[in-house]
């Protein structure tokens, strides 16, 4: 019997958590498992704090997963990382996009921006892997292909799926137009060290 | 072929797979992809109606047509679709009717946590509640038997964690079934005679449906360690599973009302304390209550929010995982209203003018947020209307100068006509703020009768505002564009002073909608700015301040200049500038 395994993938609404999430559910179910992926639409898909829970194993309950629960972090966006670093499991990885957007507060000047959230997550105890995926992306050849560079770092740590499972699973899951984009920011993610 | 469907999804497919012809419904998160996803298929003809109250008697009508008929609305939606839904439970169907209601434990996208199942008792309906997408299939599926054995329409109930989750689905093919020939009945027309067989027979059929329920293997026992026993539904059951495993009994039920009595009372004598674990109100808690049993439900477990498996933990005094966390305060990330929203320029005049704003349902509901705070308060889809309508008729000239409704064009035609033909006939001196941006927003851009397309996105019939607002009585009606300040402000102005009832439409498409042309993102003439932040008073998500300037990111900007109507040091460019 194996353990369920959690992955929760975190970000601002609009940065495309949905697709990462479609594909990654695509891919673990080909592999056999019991996969749930929940996800919030709606009101907070409007630019607000998104999340989506990612769960396989040989039979998933609880759709949701919860403080502490959470093996690895997809983050897109460094105070998301932050906010939802209480879900990571003790000494859980958590792979960020360095890239930063100002939620209004801060646009307001109500709150400011913490700074040193990389350092203060390690300080925390979580195994934080930061890097700018947004380059990536833009060098990819679409800013809106840092989803897809994530998911090329976090295949890294997902053994046994094949790279070529994944390059399918995108292949089918994106616009034809859109492929190659898709493919190469996943294949750069993925190298990434 | 196995399949990872969301669960709105997979009762799309199981309404289709039982022969389905008809959906009529409202959109309304967490239920609006039932509706769409059914739509992909041709063999089923699906509407989006004005509101929930027209879908039902839609779809009812449909199965007295003969062919099986579905809707599907939010928790709320079937407040609206109430009138006729008990009065169908009377009348009954000449096949299949399936309503199905989501609810949203949590409030993740709704004004209230009502809980939908008052209802199945209310109205003497049965409720079938999956707990993942393929419960949700089956039972979407099983639904229209239930329903023409009985001659009652059935509840399909979902909640946001059913609906939004994918899980593992196996669809099955479709039966086709045959449109029942419609026959003239005089015990049909639901008046005093009728009506009051009618409640006999409903009486008698909710008692048959309390014995199947006894039998259904919809509602199933899974015996595991006998001093802890669960009665549990819905995504609650996953919760159940998750933290118990096998270290309790559950009786999971699928069919929520009528419950199964003997069920029940067999599986509370098969163990030693006995639990219900349920979202939201005790409805089946006080049910297990009323058969004389001892049942911990609400004194362990929350009425208000959504559930998880820590909750479960903690409210069993079970341990629970704890994860790292920061001591640094994180700010909030509410939602925002989108860079280049046509509703902003509104809010930002409303807030100017200190104008007491009664709002609506609908993504504009954010111009309560800071730093527009622009909205007094707001109720339900309409309410905006009716309710500054009495508002005015309270205070008198002091108000009808100060105040305005704001609604969408969605939400007006749900259920914001009543409420200005209430003005106009009853006269108050009232002033509506159409917010027309062309497609129902929130809910993830489904066509209305106003903008001219039907669901699949064909011509359709088009609700022409302007004509509709003088049919009903209002004289004064205008059109401004919400991006142009100075001619929203003007109408704002004219509109309060008057002394008649008056509706402004602020027409412009939302930005969102495939196809809107955007114009190129502005930049900061970083040698004029002088960091006033004036330009920040809109609360527009692209434009940040930093080295203190502010600075525009090019990747949410479209370009609307409303922001530029603000800065008095020419740093940002003006709509006039252009070439």
């Amino acid at each position: 019997m194996m353990d369920t395994k959690n992955i929760m993938i975190v970000g601002v609404g609009g940065q495309g958590t949905l697709l990462a999430s479609k594909l990654l559910g695509a891919v673990l179910l080909g592999r056999g498992y019991d996969v749930k992926v929940s996800e919030v639409h709606g009101m907070s898909q409007r630019g607000g704090s998104v999340v989506t829970y990612v769960r396989w194993g040989d039979r998933v309950y609880s759709p949701v997963i919860d403080e502490g629960e959470a093996d690895i972090i997809l983050s897109f966006e460094l105070l998301e990382a932050a906010r939802y670093l209480r879900f990571l499991k003790k000494g859980g990885r958590i792979i960020v996009n360095t890239q930063r957007m100002d939620p209004m507060p801060v646009i307001t000047s109500a709150a400011a921006y913490p700074e040193n959230l990389v350092e203060k997550m390690k300080s925390a105890g979580a195994d934080v892997d930061a890097a700018d995926f947004l380059s990536l992306a833009n060098q990819a050849g679409s800013a809106r292909a840092v989803n897809v560079a994530l998911l090329g770092r976090l295949s890294r740590l997902l053994p046994e799926i094949t790279e070529e499972t994944w390059l399918e699973a995108i292949a089918k899951g994106v616009p034809p137009k859109f492929v190659d984009v898709n493919q190469q920011a996943f294949l750069l993610g993925r190298a990434q060290a | 072929m196995k399949e990872l469907m969301l669960g709105n999804k997979a009762v799309a497919r199981g309404l289709y797979e039982a022969g389905c012809r008809f959906i009529s419904s409202y959109p309304g998160t967490p239920s609006t992809e039932i509706t769409e996803e059914a739509a992909r298929y041709e063999e089923i003809d699906c509407e989006w109606a004005p509101n929930e109250k027209v879908a039902l008697e839609a779809a009812h009508g449909a199965t007295l047509g003969g062919v099986r008929a579905a809707c599907a609305m939010k928790h709320v939606g079937l407040n609206v679709a109430a009138d006729p839904l008990f009065t169908i439970s009377y009348q009954g169907l000449n096949a299949g009717l399936v309503i199905c209601v989501a609810d949203d434990p949590g409030m993740h996208s709704s004004q209230n946590e009502q809980d939908s199942r008052h209802y199945a008792e209310a109205a003497k309906v049965p409720m079938l509640e999956p707990s993942d997408s393929e419960e949700a299939r089956r039972f979407a599926r099983y639904a229209f038997e239930l329903s023409e054995q009985y001659n009652t329409p059935v509840f399909l109930k979902m909640c946001t964690r059913v609906a939004h989750s994918q899980s593992v689905v196996e669809p099955e093919a479709r039966t086709e079934k045959e449109r029942v020939p419609y026959v003239k009945d005089p015990g049909k027309v639901m008046m005093t005679g009728n009506s009051r067989s009618a409640h006999q027979r409903v009486e008698k059929r909710t008692r048959e449906l309390a014995l199947l329920a006894e039998e259904s293997p919809l509602n199933r026992i899974e015996m595991g360690d006998r001093k802890i026993g669960v009665i549990t539904a819905s995504t609650s059951y996953q919760y159940a599973r998750e933290v118990f495993g096998d270290g309790a009994s559950i009786l999971k039920l699928g069919m929520t009302w009528p419950l199964p009595e003997k069920k029940i009372r067999d599986f509370a004598a098969q163990v030693e304390c006995l639990y219900v674990l349920e979202e939201l109100d005790p409805f089946i808690e006080n049910q297990v209550r009323a058969l004389g049993l001892t049942v911990h439900g609400k004194d362990v477990f929350p009425v208000c929010g959504e559930f998880s498996q820590n909750l479960v933990r903690r409210c069993m005094g079970l341990e629970a995982p704890e994860g790292a966390a920061l001591e640094e305060a994180i700010p909030v990330r509410p939602p925002v209203m989108c860079a280049g929203c046509p509703h902003r320029g509104v809010f930002h005049i409303l807030k100017k003018k200190k104008c007491m704003v009664y709002g609506d349902i609908g993504c504009y509901t954010l111009g309560a947020i800071a730093p527009l705070n622009a909205m007094d308060l707001n109720v339900c889809m309409g309410a905006s209307c009716s309710g500054l309508h009495g508002f005015v008729k309270a205070i008198g000239e002091e108000a009808a100068h100060h105040s305005v409704g704001v609604i969408g064009d969605s939400t007006f035609i749900h259920s914001g006509i009543t409420g200005i033909t209430e003005i106009a006939y009853n006269m108050s001196n009232s002033t509506i703020i159409i917010l027309d941006n062309s497609i129902t927003g929130m809910t993830g851009h489904q066509q209305n009768p106003t903008t001219g397309k039907n669901l699949r996105g064909e011509p359709a019939g088009k609700v022409n505002l302007e004509a509709l607002c003088r049919a009903v009585g209002i004289e004064r009606v205008r059109v401004v564009d919400p991006y142009d300040l100075k001619a929203v402000e003007a109408a704002v102005d004219e509109e309060l002073a008057a002394d008649a009832p008056s509706v402004i439409i602020s027409r412009r498409p939302c930005v969102m909608i495939k196809g809107t042309v955007h114009k190129p993102p502005i930049a900061v003439d970083a040698a004029k700015c002088v960091g006033c932040k004036a330009c920040m008073s809109i609360g527009c998500p692209a434009i940040s301040f930093r080295e203190k300037q502010a600075r525009i990111d090019p990747t949410l900007c479209i370009g609307c200049r409303v922001c530029g109507q603000l800065c008095r040091f020419g740093a940002l460019p003006a709509p006039e500038q252009e070439a």
